[in-house]
């Protein structure tokens, strides 16, 4: 035996939490956020929920596009708005309720992703950014255009009367409702994260010349990619009829949710399923805060501000922040 | 004439003439998005507002709205390259413009159009160009000189970047650094430096555009938003780093916008264009006159 | 305090011209009646948001000075909605439960109204709105109120003035052309043309909505031009009617009858800039400074409002929203003090079953909320000249021509854009 020491093997890696078992704690986590939504009992709460986790939802669809595979959507107003105008139309062409239309929108959105993905394959970076806001334009002109969704009238969809049976009100069923699609969409994308599929998105995201030269299917990772951000995004926008009962174009593809979109991973940071939480949380909160304090013009010059000087203090967002210090 | 005939004649004249001002519009972006890779999605906001800024000099002073465009193009510069030290020191020397740039960019348009908000109001302001009421007609063909010279003078300042970009050091210098910063750097030319200047150029024009913007139509905060879409469009469709293919871009744009509109309807014109881009990405993604990348 | 209802308005155009004898009532004591609403101070409707929002402060002002509601201070709660319709809910979610104001009113405009309604009707609050057109026909909510002058028929009676001036020409008009903004109200407006278009024997050679986001505007009125129609039926918002007109002037447009719901002129920034291009122009509107319009209190809430806007830098005029801003608050305040209490049902049901005398006039509401009797003023622009403010604040500036009871001038044709 030679004198050299024999390197000690490295530390066991901590060990990570199993697909399984995060579907498994993400459910529990459900459950007990509706009980104590429940237990609070006050409408304008089950809003302010509803509203923030909308934006986790949104914000965790777009970043497994942008922030895992490194394509950044400027469209995500479209899925958004495709998510709500489904809902619309589905639920007068077949008289569904709030539940079945959520997985048609979803369906919608998925569809919408694919197609996006097999018209942008030969595209990178900033070419795919502007293509998803073309879609933007060309989705809006079609539905203003559309009457039987209202157009520009937009379109009125009545709450039910009776309320589901655990919930005293429709708000609060709404928000559960909203409670499980974030959960679900935070478990989807840290299955996606963890998963071989995550780690072809990454390496597409580092290089894609070289991933595909390493044998990665960058083609169908991107079309995996795209359509499940499609069909997170447009889930998010699913439930909006039924929250404010009025949907018309110019406020469904407003500006404020594709900077939020894109805002929010950013700031919770990109790399992780937990930056785009965080950041939905953090920033919806402030928003929702500050618009019934501050109230006026200066809310939205607040997220401008708090964008710009995170980004340009904490690049890789507040989860960048915390692996920094370890 | 037969009277479709002059219809389609005017809506392709008024069509160039609109085209002119998106030129203007996106001749900036061109340098920035083209040449730097820079995403400034705020630039439409810096357009805007540079016509509220030239809406409040006119009332104030009575001066032409382009004469005071150009005016405010040194202190635009300085604004430029005074964001692009930011931007680099925060995001390129980082290797993070993709993402957090944008959002930066973002992050400022919120701010410039906010802020417009909370000084001026959100009310419309407008200028009167002393040739705004007049219209030249050739034979059936109207050129409306309001919509005219803001074009004209576009076309001529784009001409004017051309040759400082073609024959100049600096200019030669900046197309350089598009294309390669280390060899300029081999050169003893500091690519920061450049591209500063760059960028403050970019934001110049910006300035150019909103005075032409004003001169068309009154401006107000948001006016900036119609435009995002169209000038990202215009400046990929021209072929990225190409002023030339950014301009026939433009006037292309602006003339399926108007003969749309003309023989089909308006309710279309956005769908139309856009259509056209997302077609051009489909079949020829370097665009018109750009290199294959 | 009482009487304000039943001596109308007169009693309080004589309150508001004597601040001495107002002083000298019992200054109102009490918790505050709260009003709650949410108002589109920042975004795209703030330009005439913000004025509705000072109409509300003026009035809340003149009722704390007379001595209060039922004896109690008023105090309004606003949040500014930022033009978003989604913001719309949470506000008044956190109004009513954790603010917990006595009254809502709502925002100015469909797209702000709309979104309330669930809140509100599930809390069987009384709910009076501002410029909202057709909220109501979904929802059929028993305490809604709206104050918009044109109805609940407003296919068959939106476009009417229209159509009376555009018919007592000599010769009849025999094709119309029309143009629309793609948006909620012009929509409706444009159904309402082609209605009576129809009943009237009008061939339609041109119908054609443009989107927001159109620059150039000289595609359309030529396309308009080689229609070559008798009359032109048009609807617009502010941006775009500034487009059209100067499109207008710059194509030598010459027509009988032009115009429509072409809100523009609305705002005293566009009178200036368009100056002559205004005259002859046929347009829609909620009121106008004519003799023949004058109710109580209407010029007295105009000059309240002009010095603030002035300082605040909003609309300058104050012809367009705060009217209906202060008439929205004045049906409330005369129903509750009818009522004699902050109670939702007894307030709904006398807002249903009275008169009220406003600064708009004298309106009662039907069973969906609407007015019973559309005020659609159609007004005509004569004798501009230059871009001076002033010819705008004195009568003959803008004659009403229908309905005929307010007529204030004579029709004047033809429309050629300001050429001499």
């Amino acid at each position: 035996m030679s004198e050299a020491a024999i390197p000690a093997l490295p530390a066991a890696a901590p060990r990570r939490m199993g697909h399984g078992a995060f579907w498994l704690a993400s459910a529990a986590v459900a459950l007990l956020l509706v009980l104590a939504l429940r237990g609070f009992g006050n409408e304008y709460a089950y809003f302010a929920a509803t509203f923030v986790l909308q934006y986790v939802v949104l914000a965790t669809a777009w970043n497994i596009l942008g922030g895992y595979a490194g394509y950044v959507n400027f469209g995500a107003a479209a899925f958004f708005a495709a998510g709500a105008y489904a809902t619309v139309a589905f639920g007068k062409a077949l008289g569904l309720g709030l539940l079945p239309c959520i997985a048609l929108a979803a369906a919608t959105g998925g569809l919408m992703g694919f197609a996006t993905g097999i018209l942008t394959l030969r595209l990178r970076g900033a070419y795919f950014a502007i293509a998803t806001l073309c879609l933007s334009v060309v989705l809006q002109t079609i539905v203003v255009n559309w009457s039987y969704v209202g157009g520009s009238r937009g379109a009125y969809v009545i709450r039910p009367r009776e309320v589901p049976w655990p919930f005293d009100t429709y708000g609060g069923y709404l928000c559960a409702v909203m409670v499980v699609l974030a959960v679900a969409s935070v478990a989807i994308a840290r299955t996606i994260e963890r998963s071989r599929l995550g780690l072809g998105l990454a390496a597409l995201r580092d290089d894609e010349a070289a991933a595909e030269a390493a044998g990665v299917p960058t083609l169908r990772l991107k079309l995996v990619a795209t359509t499940v951000s499609g069909a997170l995004m447009a889930t998010a926008g699913a439930p909006l009829p039924y929250l404010n009962s009025y949907v018309e174009p110019n406020s469904a593809f407003g500006l404020a949710y594709a900077v939020n979109a894109i805002a929010m991973p950013l700031i919770g940071g990109t790399s992780s399923w937990a930056g785009p939480v965080i950041g939905a949380v953090l920033l919806a909160s402030l928003q929702q805060a500050a618009t019934v304090t501050i109230s006026s013009a200066a809310n939205l010059l607040i997220v401008g501000a708090v964008l710009v000087v995170f980004v340009c203090a904490a690049p890789h967002g507040i989860v960048g922040l915390f692996r920094g210090r370890r | 004439m037969d009277p479709d005939l002059a219809l389609l004649l005017n809506g392709v004249v008024s069509g160039l003439l609109l085209g002119g001002l998106y030129a203007a519009a996106a001749a900036g972006l061109s340098l920035s998005f083209g040449m730097l890779d820079v995403v400034n999605i705020a630039h439409p906001a810096f357009m805007a507002l540079a016509g509220i800024l030239v809406a409040l000099l006119w009332a104030a002073t009575g001066l032409d709205p382009l004469i005071l465009s150009i005016l405010l193009m040194p202190a635009f510069w300085a604004l430029g390259a005074a964001l692009y030290v930011a931007y680099h020191r925060f995001f390129e020397r980082r290797g993070d413009e993709a993402i957090q740039g944008l959002a930066f960019f973002f992050g400022v348009m919120f701010i410039i159009e906010v802020g417009i908000v909370l000084t001026v109001g959100p009310e419309q302001h407008f200028a009167d160009a002393a040739y705004a009421s007049t219209t030249w007609r050739l034979g059936e063909i109207d050129l409306p000189l309001r919509m005219l010279v803001p074009a004209l003078v576009a076309l001529a300042a784009i001409g004017g970047l051309v040759l400082f970009l073609r024959r100049s050091f600096t200019g030669r210098a900046i197309a350089a650094v598009a294309q390669d910063r280390e060899a300029l750097r081999l050169l003893a030319i500091d690519p920061v430096r450049i591209k500063r200047l760059a960028f403050g150029i970019s934001i110049a024009f910006a300035a150019l555009a909103g005075g032409a913007l004003v001169v068309v139509q009154p401006v107000d905060a948001a006016s900036g938003h119609v435009f995002i879409g169209r000038i990202f469009a215009i400046v990929i469709m021209g072929g990225l780093s190409s002023l030339g293919g950014c301009v026939i871009a433009a006037l292309a744009f602006g003339v399926v916008e108007n003969v749309t509109a003309t023989f089909y309807g308006p309710s279309w014109s956005p769908a139309v264009a856009f259509g056209c881009l997302l077609l051009m990405l489909a079949v020829r993604p370097q665009g018109l006159f750009g290199r294959v990348a | 305090m009482e009487g304000i209802s039943r001596r109308g308005l007169g009693g309080l155009a004589a309150a508001l011209a004597v601040p001495a004898a107002a002083r000298a009532q019992t200054a109102p004591s009490g918790p505050p009646i709260r009003i709650g609403c949410s108002m589109s101070l920042s975004g795209g409707l703030a330009g005439n948001g913000r004025p509705a929002a000072i109409a509300h402060r003026i009035w809340a002002e003149e009722v704390n000075a007379r001595g209060g509601l039922l004896g109690r201070p008023v105090e309004i709660v606003v949040y500014d909605d930022q033009s978003t319709g989604a913001q719309v809910p949470g506000i008044y979610t956190k109004l009513i439960d954790v603010d917990r104001v006595d009254l809502v009113v709502s925002g100015y405009a469909t797209a702000i109204i709309a979104p309330a309604m669930p809140v509100v009707m599930q809390r069987n609050m009384a709910f009076v709105s501002l410029f909202g057109t057709g909220v109501n026909t979904d929802f059929r909510y028993d305490r809604y109120f709206s104050i918009n002058c044109t109805g609940s028929q407003v296919k068959e009676t939106f476009a009417r003035g229209f159509f009376e001036i555009a018919m007592a020409m000599e010769p009849r008009p025999r094709s119309i052309a029309l143009v629309n903004l793609d948006s909620d109200f012009h929509q409706r407006t444009a159904e309402s043309a082609r209605y009576l278009a129809g009943q009237n024997r009008l061939r339609v050679v041109y119908d054609r909505a443009y989107p927001p986001s159109t620059v150039d505007f000289a595609p359309i009125i030529r396309a308009v031009q080689a229609a070559r129609p008798d009359i032109v039926f048009l609807g617009s918002y502010p941006p775009d009617t500034a487009g059209l007109l100067r499109a207008a002037s710059e194509l030598r447009v010459n027509f009988g009858l032009f115009g429509g719901p072409m809100i523009g002129p609305h705002i005293t920034a566009q009178k200036l800039q368009l100056g002559p291009i205004l005259n002859n122009l046929v347009v829609w509107d909620v009121y106008a400074p004519e003799p023949t319009l004058q109710f109580p209190g209407t010029q007295a809430l105009i000059e309240k409002y002009q010095p603030i806007a002035a300082r605040e830098n909003t609309d300058a005029l104050g012809h367009y929203v705060p009217p209906l801003a202060y008439t929205q608050m004045q049906v409330l305040e005369q129903a509750v003090r009818r009522v004699g209490r902050i109670d939702q049902a007894a307030i709904a049901a006398d807002l249903h079953a009275q008169q009220f005398d406003t600064v708009i006039g004298p309106l009662r509401f039907d069973a969906m909320g609407e007015w019973t009797e559309e005020r659609n003023l159609y007004t005509q622009y004569q004798g501009v000249q230059g871009n001076g403010v002033d010819q705008f604040r004195r009568a003959g500036t803008q004659v009403i021509l229908y309905p005929s009871r307010y007529r204030s001038g004579e029709f004047r044709r033809p429309y050629t854009a300001g050429a001499a």
